[in-house]
Order: C-alpha cells, then sequence, then structure tokens
C-alpha cells in the first residue's frame, strides 16, 4: 500500500501544494509568487488526474487537467507580463516595497 | 520504487526552485518539477495530459521565464525579511498538509474498477465542448491582456523619451 502509485501520487500531491503554499507565504519577489503558484497548480493537475483514476474516468480527468493548464499558463503569460512592466515602472520587485509606493 | 523515485526528486524540485534566491535557476528546477509531474502523469495513465504538460509545463513556461527574467533583470540575491515570518509560514503549510493528508490518505481506494471506455479526443470535442470554448476564451483574454501590457509599456517609454 505505501509504494503503491495512488498513495505515492496522493504524498506528492500534498507535497507539491504545500510547498507551493509556503513558497507563496514567504516570497517578496513578483516572479517568485508565479514561480509558487506553478508548484500549486502542478499539485492540482496531479490531484485531478489521481481523481480520475481512482473514479475510473481517466479520460475525464485529463480534460480537465488540460483547461487548468491551459488558463494556468495564460495566468503566468500575463504576471510575468505585468511583472516586467511592474519592474520597468517602479524598479523593484519587491512587494513589501511596492505596497508601500507613493506616485 | 521507481514511482518512490520520482515523487521524491519532484518534491526536491519544486521545493528548491520556491527556496532558491537566483530567479533563473528557480525556473530551472521548477522546470524539472514540471517534467517529473508530467512522468508521473504518464505512470498513472495520462499520456496525452503528460506530453501536453511537457511541452507547455517544462518548456513553454520556462522560456517565458527565463525571457521575463531576462528582461526584468535579476535583483541581487539580498536575504529579505519575508512577509510572513518563516515559522508561522511553515506551521501554516505543514497543518494544511496535515488537514489534507489525514482527509485525502485513509479514503485512498479505487471507487470503482470500470475503466471508462471512451476516447480522450471523444470525451473533450463531444463531451466537454464548454471547456474547449473555455479555453479559446481564455487564449484570446490572455493575448489581449499582454497586448495591452506591452502597448501601455511603449508608450509610457515614448512620453519619456520625449
Amino acid at each position: 500500500m505505501w509504494l503503491s502509485l495512488p498513495f505515492l501520487s496522493a504524498v506528492g500531491v500534498l507535497g507539491l501544494l504545500g510547498i507551493g503554499l509556503l513558497g507563496l507565504l514567504v516570497t517578496r519577489n513578483l516572479i517568485k509568487v508565479v514561480v509558487g503558484m506553478q508548484v500549486l497548480v502542478k499539485g492540482a493537475l496531479l490531484a485531478l488526474i489521481l481523481a480520475g483514476k481512482l473514479s475510473g474516468q481517466v479520460q475525464t480527468g485529463q480534460t480537465i487537467a488540460l483547461t487548468v493548464i491551459v488558463a494556468d499558463t495564460i495566468v503566468s503569460v500575463v504576471a510575468l507580463a505585468l511583472a516586467v512592466q511592474v519592474r520597468r515602472q517602479f524598479g523593484t520587485l519587491d512587494l513589501q516595497a511596492l505596497s508601500t509606493l507613493r506616485r | 520504487m521507481f514511482d518512490l523515485l520520482i515523487v521524491a526528486a519532484m518534491l526536491w524540485c519544486a521545493f528548491q526552485a520556491v527556496r532558491g534566491t537566483r530567479l533563473l535557476i528557480a525556473a530551472l528546477w521548477l522546470a524539472g518539477a514540471s517534467a517529473l509531474a508530467a512522468i508521473l502523469m504518464f505512470r498513472l495513465g495520462a499520456p496525452e495530459v503528460a506530453v501536453i504538460e511537457l511541452s507547455v509545463g517544462a518548456g513553454l513556461v520556462t522560456v517565458l521565464f527565463v525571457f521575463a527574467i531576462n528582461i526584468a533583470g535579476e535583483e541581487p540575491p539580498v536575504k529579505l525579511r519575508t512577509l510572513v515570518p518563516a515559522p508561522v509560514a511553515v506551521i501554516v503549510a505543514l497543518c494544511a498538509v496535515g488537514l489534507g493528508a489525514a482527509m485525502a490518505l485513509p479514503n485512498l481506494r479505487a471507487a470503482s474498477d470500470v475503466i471508462q471506455p471512451d476516447r480522450f479526443a471523444k470525451v473533450l470535442w463531444e463531451d466537454r465542448s464548454l471547456d474547449v470554448l473555455l479555453q479559446v476564451v481564455l487564449l484570446i483574454g490572455g493575448v489581449l491582456a499582454v497586448l495591452g501590457l506591452l502597448v501601455e509599456g511603449r508608450a509610457q517609454a515614448r512620453k519619456e523619451h520625449q
């Protein structure tokens, strides 16, 4: 049971979700926030596929995971473009400095 | 044993991606985690999504990260005080993982032995066509948002130049 693929995958899902949450909580860099979000989404993707496999509906799980991949990629692209503009405008990517900036 | 190695390596890559101070190296660790997650998806019987995750998650997104870091420029790796104190963040993350483990792991058994007989393309195009529509809308929205951001940045640069 301990070395079965579903159990190990569930451990991987929980680990990725925990690491992503930790990254979002401790980071102050705008680009690192996107990295933490990406790790969280990887956990969610694996969870969807694992749920599909356990319920006998792998194809439905794959389809929903595909939608999540598309949404996640677009969110990342927009967030990175935003980070580039923020860096050009304010000269920093530090969230603490950005939240206290006065124009 | 192979699966255990894959999961351990994936978690290690993800942890290094979150922990590292250099952005470029964090992006490369993230690409490694994506590739290992794709292998795990393949082992779980989802080859189509595994290929897409490998090409998009480990390929395209990594290229975008490197591109953005090159344009924005990497800030010097200074150890800044975190917004949430690190011990509190670790406790919160561990509580969340522990709660998830307590809820999910005891119930981890196959609910049905019947395997869905349909093909991926049939489920995607016929059963879940609304998802495809949503993906198209998301793609158009994303392209418009990036174009808007870039045009605004160019207009700002032109104004500063004048």
